[in-house]
């Protein structure tokens, strides 16, 4: 899973992994670190067309819920619907578990994200 | 941003600190859902330093209490503890508070740590007689720990005898290291625990105390985001949500803190009336019947109408499902009524369900 071509990350803390025109997108392990145990998921709907920056889904902890914005623009193509009765497993491995598939379509948007390196001192900053 | 004594210990043991009103606590050490499992099943410490302590004093102290607050602590004996709302004349409530009763000249109130100068200012406002108010929250740090394996823990640290201690007394203990403490049995958790008053600078030698004696047992600290779960569980109001300026006790069905036989006390014509002519909204619990999670200040539905709001809601770590009270109309907030949570402007279905919605383990 962790075996993309590119992997880059957004200053909001979801990741996006690049496998041809899929873009797999998750939320980091610092995102996951920092909103705690994730108790509920809701997913964007299968064929939604959505832009960089629009909310993709919301993911809730017991203090609160938070949304997850796509980090590029693209068509739902896939939903991991595993996250609607086990949301937990978001906690257990973060950058494994994708959240939603997207059919990419500006490939040039990913140059605007964040490598890992970049990312691990964005983090860094923020602490 | 005000600490507690024990802000640098939080932090020491992986405390994860949030702003919560003027004070800086930690929201979690863990995990809010494993340090709430804790305190269902063994035992949770938690430092609960900012709440607000005021002394009440005087030949008059009873009768200024009295009118300060709905309940009646007239047959009160020395040693128990009296739960009360405290209410503006038009009825909202100031804050809600635990009244410890010293004698009949000394009352110790035990206030909402965000409220501690609101309420001392409203005391000193409608101060009358021989009777005098003192602010002494910071002489205070407040432990609680909370569990089935409370007294146990407790007891391996002091000869208090704590199994005399009934549901809501209190005495004076002297703790370890010559420690002088007010031992409660009170919480705010649903299960059985003691609350434990000492002097600011004794906080971090009992805290550590206390966690070296319970380590076997399974006592962990506990921060606020569990017990924001637990008190959840247990439907007992946090003010801010059930309670405001706004809410009558009656509305957050207090009534039985509410003495409107009372002689006299301020707000009691506006809740008498309020009595009389019906209680327009209530406060419902609720259990989602559809995926989501109620959060505080949605809005609640009945048939696309707006009839109420959410005052608190979250998933239930105990039960495995989100849970809610809400302020609806009274029509609605009967048990078995289906209503509808609005989630990001989507009606989710919830049945209302009596509360609280955790069986509470006090031992009386």
């Amino acid at each position: 899973m962790n075996d993309f071509e590119i992997k880059k990350y957004s200053t909001e803390h979801e990741w996006v992994g690049v496998d041809g025109d899929r873009a797999y997108i998750g939320i980091t392990e610092y995102a996951a670190n920092s909103l705690g145990e994730i108790v509920y998921v809701e997913l964007p709907e299968l064929g939604n067309e959505l832009n960089a920056g629009d909310v993709l889904g919301v993911v809730e902890s017991v203090k609160a819920a938070s949304d997850i914005y796509s980090p590029i623009s693209g068509k739902v193509v896939e939903v991991n619907e595993e996250l609607t009765d086990n949301p937990e497993i978001i906690n257990e491995d973060p950058e494994n578990c994708w959240i939603a598939v997207l059919e990419i379509s500006d490939p040039a948007q990913l140059d605007e994200l964040m490598d890992e390196k970049e990312y691990e001192e964005y983090c860094a900053e923020e602490e | 941003m005000k600490k507690t004594p024990l802000y640098e210990s939080h932090i020491k043991r992986g405390g994860k600190i949030i702003e919560f009103g003027q004070w800086l606590m930690p929201v979690q050490y863990t995990g809010i859902i494993e340090e709430h499992e804790q305190v269902r099943k063994a035992a949770g410490l938690f430092d609960v330093s900012h709440m607000g302590e005021i002394l009440v004093t005087g030949p008059d102290a009873t009768s200024f209490i009295q009118k300060l607050i709905t309940n009646d602590i007239e047959s009160a004996k020395d040693g128990q503890i009296v739960y009360s709302p405290m209410c503006y004349p038009t009825g909202g409530t100031v804050d809600d508070l635990l009244v410890y009763k010293f004698s009949g000249e000394m009352y110790l109130l035990i206030v909402n740590a965000n409220n501690t100068n609101k309420d001392f200012e409203w005391m000193l406002e409608n101060l009358e007689g021989r009777a005098d108010v003192k602010n002494v929250s910071d002489d205070y740090a407040q432990l609680a720990i909370q569990g089935p394996k409370a007294q146990e823990i407790l007891q391996k640290i002091t000869s208090c005898p704590l199994h005399e201690i009934k549901f809501f007394r209190f005495t004076e203990c002297v703790l370890p290291d010559g420690i002088k403490a007010i031992v409660s049995r009170t919480g705010y958790t649903g299960e059985d625990g003691f609350e434990i008053y000492i002097p600011t600078e004794n906080a971090v030698l009992l805290w550590d105390k206390l966690l070296e004696a319970g380590a076997d047992d399974g006592l962990v600290p506990v921060g606020l985001g569990a017990r924001d779960t637990l008190r959840l569980e247990a439907a007992l109001p946090l003010y801010g949500n059930e309670l405001d300026s706004d809410i009558t006790p009656l509305e957050a069905g207090l009534e039985r803190f509410v003495k409107l036989n009372k002689e006299s006390f301020i707000g009691r014509e506006a809740l008498l009336s309020q009595y009389q002519s019906g209680i327009k909204r209530k406060l419902a619990g609720f259990e989602m019947l559809e995926k989501g999670i109620p959060r505080n200040r949605y809005s609640v539905q009945k048939e696309g109408k707006i009839i109420g709001y959410v005052t608190s809601g979250s998933f239930s770590p105990s039960l495995k499902k989100s849970i809610g009270l809400a302020l609806v109309e009274s029509a609605y907030a009967e048990k078995g009524a289906e209503l509808d949570i609005v989630i990001r402007g989507r009606p989710v279905r919830a049945v209302c369900v009596p509360i609280p919605f955790c069986f509470k383990k006090y031992h009386k």
